[in-house]
């Protein structure tokens, strides 16, 4: 199932993608190697999922070439559609159909015999825990059960690279994880997946590589750990008892630091030079000013910290958020 | 080619097995249509004088016709349906046939065409309906029938593919047929009808299918219809095929 060979699963050169005026994808290049996850975040309308759609045939980019498995886009778009599953961000499965029937038409249409389907589905509801509702129509199933499906009809044919396009929007948290457990279970099998998603904690737990795209162009690219690091390292939250002491407590900790504290709300940020014995120091330097402390914490910047630099918006903001930043 | 073909049966296979799990749809080609010909047999008949013919004999092929065609709304809304659900995105990124979703698609009609008209027969049959020609007439005015029904599922096809939702399915879809259907000899002889009106209906072509089918089934007046129905049949394939196809592809690109 996996590709063995050194040769990246997906490969993405200049891809510009127009719709109107609008320019959904500004000259992307991207590179996924094969058997890991590579996660694009962005948010709504950053251009995720028409990427998605260039890459699996359904769209055709203006200019730009990509590749899956080698396999041209444009060119060997029929071989190529052999080789990829596709969960979309709809539930793209027949609602008057049972599971098993869904499962068995999309064996079918991919060239197996109605055996070899049926025995296919079977073994998929099983998998994905679908099982007592394999003869009830789609229709009745809950909104995790439906995601559940319309994943394994993206996997029939065992495909080597999967495209996941917001797998686990809309669902809730004991359906999220749980798919999220179905995801790492088929990494680990080999499988490539590209996973489009606007939740940060989902890339951060799924994808060993992360794109960042907005507007259209790709303006990150790292592990989760090499973007955190590139905001710099850990940094100190200190909350006070009283907000009228915030004078005193940052002249008390600026000395940790290389740049000056910042205060939001009442929450007091300082990036400090080493996380060794930070909090001890700033307890102490606090006390001896005669400050009281409400809460002190040492974290790493998070992914929605990532996001924020990288982008200059928050990552779930609607159409009206980014106006306002922009 | 074999693949078009496999992939065809296939979509047209998951349509009708869709309908079982859809009653409503099911009442909409069996019930629907046994009310409109008591309606027309038992309350407009009395009214209306069909020369040569017993109403009732001049009704049956006037509403086949006309179920017929509203047969092919369900290829509209089925269609419909599955660009705003998203399945036409899972089909293209499938290794199948391009032409087999929307070919499937105007073929599952042909089977639910197949039942409606089988229903209507048999309840014509029950209130007084004979055929007057031979066994192989009644089965060439079938075949028409089936032909012209497939060939309007193209033109319900290429509505479903351009409308947004299946609201305006339906109302779009009953603007265009509506008077199609009733301004057409399905129910009274075009000669009954106003200066203007007549001389739509004589070109309409379902005028044409339905005087074909009184030809086939009743022994009626050829004039050309059972070659201008097949005419008309290959024309409207020919025409919306295409724009379908288009339109296909312009839905799934959005």
């Amino acid at each position: 199932m996996a590709t063995t060979s050194d040769r990246p699963a997906i490969e993405v050169e200049g891809i510009v993608k127009h719709f109107g005026d609008v320019r959904a994808l500004d000259g992307v290049d991207l590179v996924a190697p094969p058997g890991q996850v590579l996660g694009l975040l962005g948010p709504n309308g950053a251009g995720k999922t028409t990427l998605v759609r260039v890459l699996t045939t359904l769209l055709k980019a203006d200019s730009g070439s990509a590749r899956v498995l080698g396999l041209d886009v444009v060119h060997d778009a029929g071989a190529l559609r052999e080789q990829i599953g596709l969960a979309g961000q709809y539930a793209a499965v027949d609602e008057n159909l049972t599971g098993l029937e869904n499962l068995t038409m999309v064996g079918r249409l991919y060239g197996e015999s109605r055996g070899q389907a049926k025995a296919r589905g079977r073994e998929l509801l099983e998998r994905f825990d679908l099982v007592d509702a394999s003869s009830k129509a789609a229709k009745t199933y809950s909104g995790g059960m439906r995601r559940r499906l319309d994943l394994a009809a993206a996997l029939v044919a065992r495909p080597p690279v999967l495209f996941l396009d917001e797998p686990t929007t809309g669902l809730d948290p004991r359906s999220r994880l749980s798919l999220w457990a179905m995801i790492e279970g088929l990494v680990a099998e080999g499988t490539t997946v590209l996973l489009t998603t606007q939740y940060l904690d989902e890339a951060d737990r799924l994808a060993d590589t992360i794109a960042v795209i907005d507007h259209g162009k790709l303006i990150a690219e790292g592990t989760p750990d090499q973007l955190k690091d590139r905001l710099g390292g850990e940094r100190l939250e200190v909350r006070l008892d009283d907000g009228a002491d915030t004078d005193a407590a940052v002249r008390a900790l600026t000395a940790m630091s290389d740049e000056p504290p910042s205060c939001e709300d009442g929450l007091l940020k300082v990036s400090v030079r080493q996380r060794r014995g930070s909090i001890v120091e700033a307890v102490r330097r606090l006390s001896d000013v005669g400050v009281g402390v409400d809460d002190l914490a040492l974290r790493r910047p998070t992914l929605d910290d990532v996001f924020l630099a990288f982008t200059g918006h928050a990552a779930e903001a609607d159409n009206e958020d980014e106006e306002e930043a922009a | 080619m074999r693949r078009l073909v496999t992939d065809t049966l296939i979509i047209a296979e998951r349509n009708v097995v869709r309908l079982k799990r859809a009653p409503e749809l099911l009442i909409g080609f069996t019930v629907q249509p046994i009310m409109f010909v008591l309606l027309f047999a038992y309350v407009f008949g009395g009214a209306i004088s069909t020369p040569g013919y017993s109403y009732i004999d001049y009704l049956i092929p006037g509403i086949i016709v006309q179920n017929i065609a509203f047969g092919g709304f369900a290829t509209a809304l089925g269609l419909n349906d599955d660009v705003r659900k998203g399945l036409i995105d899972r089909f293209r990124s499938l290794p199948m046939s391009r032409a087999a979703v929307l070919a499937g698609r105007t073929l599952s009609d042909v089977v639910t065409n197949t039942l409606s008209m089988t229903i209507l027969l048999i309840t014509g049959v029950i209130i007084g309906f004979t055929f007057q020609t031979t066994f192989l007439d009644a089965l060439a005015g079938i075949g028409i029938l089936l032909l012209f029904g497939y060939s309007f599922s193209w033109f319900l096809a290429f509505l479903g593919l351009l409308v947004s939702s299946p609201e305006s399915v339906n109302s779009v879809g009953f603007i265009a047929v509506f008077p199609l259907t009733f301004l057409s000899s399905a129910f009274v002889p075009v000669a009954s009808l106003p200066d203007g009106l007549q001389q739509f209906a004589e070109v309409n072509p379902f005028t044409i299918v339905v005087d074909s089918i009184r030809h086939l089934w009743l022994g009626g007046p050829n004039n050309n219809d059972v070659l201008g129905a097949v005419i008309w049949s290959l024309v409207i394939v020919g025409v919306f095929a295409p724009l379908a196809v288009g339109a296909y592809r312009r839905a799934a690109a959005r």
